[in-house]
């Protein structure tokens, strides 16, 4: 054996490792219907839970009445506030210091807040009686805009009256949660001051919501006799959950163990505590039987996490030859009636500050208010690292804005602000320090492959044959150059309640030389399973075919923050890299000893230890592998295991150039995406065609945030697109083809230099489609106009700018 | 989304069905296709005790071509009204709007009658059956009787049908040859319900022009017709302007709508016209 008679290349291929275009292990059971999600989940004499939610937006809860619900044959228990005071559970902190109503305690602020829960032997029986909870409502003022919020005498947050301090500073207001600076104020004015030429424009990006296929859902089951809570869920991190059950709820946290099996999708929704999660465990440790809660799509849509919601206000200074010299930011930003957002603690705002994006802008200032209105809570990474969406949204416009003023090309003014490659490492101006990059050759590379020259010719044709009355249709050319920052992250500055933010791997080799790797992530559709096992098939020459992954069991996976801000691959990824090495460093030892040499004398090739300079001396890793179990060698233990905890030293920056052609029809607001081209760079690329599909995801959700997609209230607080009629979600029909393309620039302090790709196409989406659209309009002076472009929305910028007649 | 308990009823001919209509009075319902009624019942915004299915009667099936009339049974779905291809020879405009009908799982099981019985302004084919001039045949307690398409809608869910009648078929003239059809609808996706949409037939000096979500039932317009009859667009689509009476909501503002309809109406006349022999 010992396959002598193949190359290197041929034995690196058989591995099927890193750089490998290899099938999702886990589409096997996907695709045959055999996945296992909370909803599959069934227990012995399960009891089913429903809320009873709120119709107001804002309200005073005079009273409710559980008796003719409680009559009902079958229904177990009701649940209100009231039950839950005496537990301390009636209420509960979330991830961004504030705390949030588990059950209406005397109020509700947002429509579609938890009021009661019922608990039922069945599924239908729990529906009914959800129906016959007698609810009493006082209404109340309702806000939804988070600027009168700030003027307005309505207190929205009675609890938090009087209390000045936050979680992150003073408040100003009773409305107001938060402010957040970064960067220079007064030399941010100054330079605005001086500046030759200041383009200032308000930015919002529209509440949306991340919207995975499968809702929020939990079973909780709590074992009397043993005293565990097992808890099942949707959780994009489930260390975290178990240990926040554990502060929460008072039980010790080895007697908790939480599950996430298959996850159906999360984009940021399920990384927080829901109500539906206390109440379930709660009812669980009260009728000692499992009790499974499921949303439905307008539960999810009206009372998980939401995300953006930024009214971004923006100045933007530059030389008159196009040089940015500032830049100056004021957000308001509407958290909703508590403050839910997923974020390192330190960073109420996320990573809004990369809002300077891919530019060399020597001087800026943001703030952030963070604003309480009666809408729900949330603001959530939806497919993007914390608030970069809002940041790259942000900065491309002020650059369109910019290039308007300045009469410019966009795509020059990009060219000439970005940070240089021979820059990097990179202080920007707001405080990071971006790892590496090199924006120039990717801008170049797309611009020529969509023929960007023959693009403006078309587009300025277009422009005379709709003046000449030829077409009624316009041409968009949409540019996006995008930084994301992710990885979150180092422990010295990233933390969620007080849990540094590194990560985990433990692998295990067996003897027979395959092997199983456990991780402090969970898969929600990015295909872990596939591309970390790919990771280590490289590090230790074990085919990844023979490699199983593991995630989302508390008991045995070692403790992780979760998977979302796209940090697998930086964190969780360089813990595999770390776990494998560890590895290999002892079967370097074992290889060694069996080969008779001195540790210094063997070196690794590809799948084995040869000695050096007689590679035809050499013990494979399935052999190290199977010493590793029956041979008693002198100074080490038996077995061939490791786990790695890993603290990154900095966050990774991956970035990429995106171009979108776009056909506007004046007369109805409808769009077509002609070609839509991506280029990543996400540094060394794992799994290829899994990019692309983080690609083609990313990208297809970005479309449907900039054309449609929105959480839409009206004056009542009352939730408008609450259904899939009305909250867009793109079909294939709707999903245009993409054209995928890349640069390698690694990552220096990972260890195999790869960054984060998940969310890119998101953050360089969004304000893609978004700029095309705006480019068709601005040979018509169009600056600004807010998304989603639906086709009244467009179709409102043509009538506004007079082209029907 | 859990829907309220119910009477499940599954009578084989049309008296069974009606004989429970009138046994349960308010409480019962027929369920065609489900694809209207069963969302609404999710959202507990329908809630009856009884549910008669009209899955098992064959009376209600089947297409039959005539010279001068095609009739369709109340429970033809919308996906035979596309794959149906003497139904797409003799009167292609169905096809036309049928393809337009929310997405093909819809469609597989969604019925025409249940779409015309709905009432829902919403709904592409009563529109699409005023245009063509349609009779709806209802078969109740009290026998039989007909009613013309352009009759039977009174306001949103409010139609010329009784409680316990059955919409049994569905008789459509066949539009003379020559007489150029279409129909044109504006959506913001697969799946929805219209901005705006036209349903035309004009040639030989003959036109009828209804249209879709622009008010409260559907929009036939006499006026209209007669003006494009005529050869008159302007005055056809200022007539229909005239008619229609559309309310914001999530798909746009008054201003919007009536413009798209206008939009609308023009292309399918242009298409229509550029058919007709
Ligand atoms: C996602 C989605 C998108 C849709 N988009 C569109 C669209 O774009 N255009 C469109 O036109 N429709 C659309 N629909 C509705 C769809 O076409 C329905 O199938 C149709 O409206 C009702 O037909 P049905 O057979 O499903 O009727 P059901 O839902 O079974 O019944 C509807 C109503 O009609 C009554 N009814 C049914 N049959 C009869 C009968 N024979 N006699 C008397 N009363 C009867 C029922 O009692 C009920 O009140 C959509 C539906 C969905 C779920």
């Amino acid at each position: 054996m010992n396959d002598q008679t193949l190359t290197p290349e041929e034995r690196a291929a058989n591995l099927k490792g890193m750089g490998c275009a290899r099938k999702r292990v886990e589409d096997v059971r996907f695709t045959q219907g055999k996945g296992n999600y909370v909803d599959d989940i069934k227990l012995d004499g399960m009891l089913f839970g429903d809320f009873v939610r709120s119709p107001y937006a804002h309200a005073r809860v005079v009273s409710v009445n559980k008796e003719a619900a409680l009559a009902v044959p079958g229904v177990v228990a009701v649940l209100t506030a009231e039950d839950l005071a005496p537990l301390g559970l009636h209420w509960m902190p979330t991830l961004a210091g504030d705390k949030q109503m588990v059950l209406a305690d005397g109020k509700v602020l947002f429509q579609g807040q938890e009021v009661a829960y019922v608990v039922a032997e069945d599924r239908y029986i729990a529906a009914d009686a959800v129906e016959l909870v007698e609810v009493e409502y006082e209404e109340l003022p309702v806000i939804t805009d988070p600027f009168e919020a700030l003027k307005s005498d309505v207190v929205l947050r009675e609890d938090l009256e009087g209390q000045t301090e936050g979680a992150h500073g003073p408040r100003k207001h009773h409305n107001h949660i938060f402010t957040w600076e970064q960067g220079d104020k007064d030399a941010t004015e100054a330079v605005l001051a001086e500046a030759d030429v200041v383009a200032e424009e308000m930015v919002y990006y529209h509440r949306t919501h991340p919207c995975p296929l499968e809702t929020c859902g939990c079973v909780a089951s709590m074992d009397k006799v043993t005293g565990k809570l097992t808890l099942y869920g949707t959780f994009q991190a489930p260390h975290a959950i178990r240990t926040v059950v554990s502060l929460i709820s008072g039980l010790a946290e080895h007697n908790i163990r939480v599950i996430s099996p298959d996850i159906g999708g999360g984009f940021g929704n399920k990384v927080g505590a829901y109500a539906g999660y206390v109440c379930s465990v709660v009812a669980s440790i009260v009728t000692g039987k499992p009790v499974k809660w499921v949303e439905d799509r307008m539960e999810n849509l009206m009372s998980t996490a939401f995300a953006r919601d930024y009214w971004m206000q923006g100045k933007i200074a530059a030389t008159k030859d196009g040089k940015i010299t500032g830049l100056w930011c004021h957000t308001t930003a509407d958290h909703g009636g508590f403050d839910a957002c997923a974020d390192p603690t330190k960073f109420p705002a996320g990573f809004m500050n990369i809002c300077t994006g891919s530019y060399d802008i020597p001087t800026a200032y943001l703030a952030v208010d963070g604003v309480y209105t009666n809408k729900a809570p949330g603001g959530v990474a939806y497919r993007c690292s914390f608030r970069v969406t809002e940041a790259a949204y942000f900065i491309e416009r002020m650059i369109e804005v910019l290039a308007i003023k300045l009469n410019m090309d966009a795509a020059e003014l990009r060219r000439i602000n970005f940070i240089k490659a021979d820059q990097f490492p990179y202080q920007s101006a707001l405080g990071w320090e971006y790892d590496s990059g090199d924006y120039h050759t990717a801008w170049d590379k797309a611009l020529k492959a969509v023929d960007y020259d023959g693009l403006r010719a078309e587009q300025a044709q277009r422009v005379e044959d709709f003046k000449a009355g030829k077409t009624r249709k316009l041409l968009g050319i949409g540019l996006t150059h995008f930084t994301e920052i992710v990885g979150a992250g180092p422990v010295k500055n990233c933390d969620i309640l007080g849990l540094g933010m590194f990560d985990s791997c433990e692998i295990r080799i067996h003897p027979t030389g395959s092997a199983i790797a456990r991780l402090g992530t969970i898969s929600q559709g990015q295909g872990h399973a596939t591309t970390f096992a790919q990771i280590i098939a490289s590090e230790i020459g074990l085919p990844a075919d023979d490699i199983t992954l593991e995630e989302g069991d508390t008991d045995t996976a070692p403790y992780g923050l979760g998977t979302y801000g796209s940090r697998s691959t930086p964190v969780a990824g360089a813990a595999t890299a770390m776990a494998a090495r560890k590895i290999r460093a002892k079967a370097q030892m074992i290889a060694a000893y069996l080969l008779e040499v001195h540790d210094d004398d063997v070196e690794w090739d590809v799948d084995r230890f040869a000695v050096k300079g007689a590679p035809e001396r050499f013990k494979t890793m399935k052999e190290i592998a199977f010493a590793a179990y029956n041979q008693a060698i002198p100074g080490l233990e038996p077995g061939l295991e490791a786990v790695s905890y890993y603290d990154p030293p900095n966050m990774t920056y991956p970035f990429g150039a995106y171009i979108c052609v776009m056909e506007i029809d004046v007369d109805t607001g409808e769009w077509e995406v002609r070609k839509f081209y991506a280029l990543d760079d996400c540094g060394t690329r794992i799994n290829p065609m899994i990019i692309d599909g983080q690609v083609h995801g990313g990208v297809t959700e970005a479309l449907a945030i900039a054309m449609g997609q929105e959480i839409a209230y009206d004056e009542m607080g009352n939730v408008k697109t609450g259904t899939l009629m009305d909250f867009f979600l793109p079909t294939a029909w709707e999903t245009p083809n993409y054209i995928t393309d890349y640069t390698v620039t690694p990552s220096p302090h990972h260890p195999i230099g790869a960054k984060g790709v998940g969310e890119s196409p998101n953050v360089g989406g969004v304000p893609c489609f978004s700029n095309a659209v705006h480019d068709a309009f601005r040979p018509f002076g169009l600056v600004q106009s807010h998304m989603p472009h639906d086709h009244w929305r467009i179709w409102k910028i043509a009538n506004g700018l007079g082209m029907h007649g | 989304m859990i829907p309220a308990g119910f009477e499940y009823h599954r009578p084989g001919d049309i008296a069974s069905a009606i004989g429970i209509l009138q046994e349960h009075g308010d409480e019962a319902r027929v369920i065609a296709g489900g694809h209207s009624l069963i969302p609404m019942m999710k959202l507990r915004m329908a809630e009856m005790g009884h549910l008669v299915d009209l899955q098992a009667i064959d009376e209600l099936k089947g297409v039959k071509i005539g010279s001068d009339t095609v009739s369709l049974g109340a429970m033809v779905t919308q996906h035979e009204m596309i794959t149906h291809d003497g139904l797409a020879s003799a009167i292609p405009l169905i096809r036309e709007a049928a393809l337009q009908i929310a997405d093909p799982q819809v469609r597989y099981m969604g019925t025409v009658g249940g779409n015309v019985a709905n009432g829902d302004p919403g709904n592409d084919m009563p529109g699409l059956m005023q245009c063509l001039n349609a009779t709806f045949e209802l078969s109740g307690p009290d026998g039989n009787r007909s009613v013309a398409a352009r009759d039977f809608y009174e306001a949103a869910y409010f139609t010329a049908r009784e409680d316990e009648e059955i919409l049994t078929r569905i008789s459509i003239p066949v539009p003379a040859a020559g007489v150029g059809q279409a129909y044109e609808k504006q959506k913001r996706k697969i799946g929805d319900y219209a901005t705006a949409a036209a349903a035309v037939m004009f040639g030989q000096g003959t036109a009828s022009v209804a249209m879709t979500n622009l008010a409260d039932t559907p929009i036939w317009s006499a006026d209209a017709s007669t003006a494009l009859a005529g050869g008159d667009v302007e005055g056809c689509v200022a007539a229909m302007l005239d008619a229609i009476d559309p309310v914001a909501d999530n798909r746009g503002p008054v201003e919007f709508k009536k413009h798209v309809a206008a939009v609308m109406l023009r292309r399918a006349i242009d298409r229509a016209q550029s058919r007709a022999g």
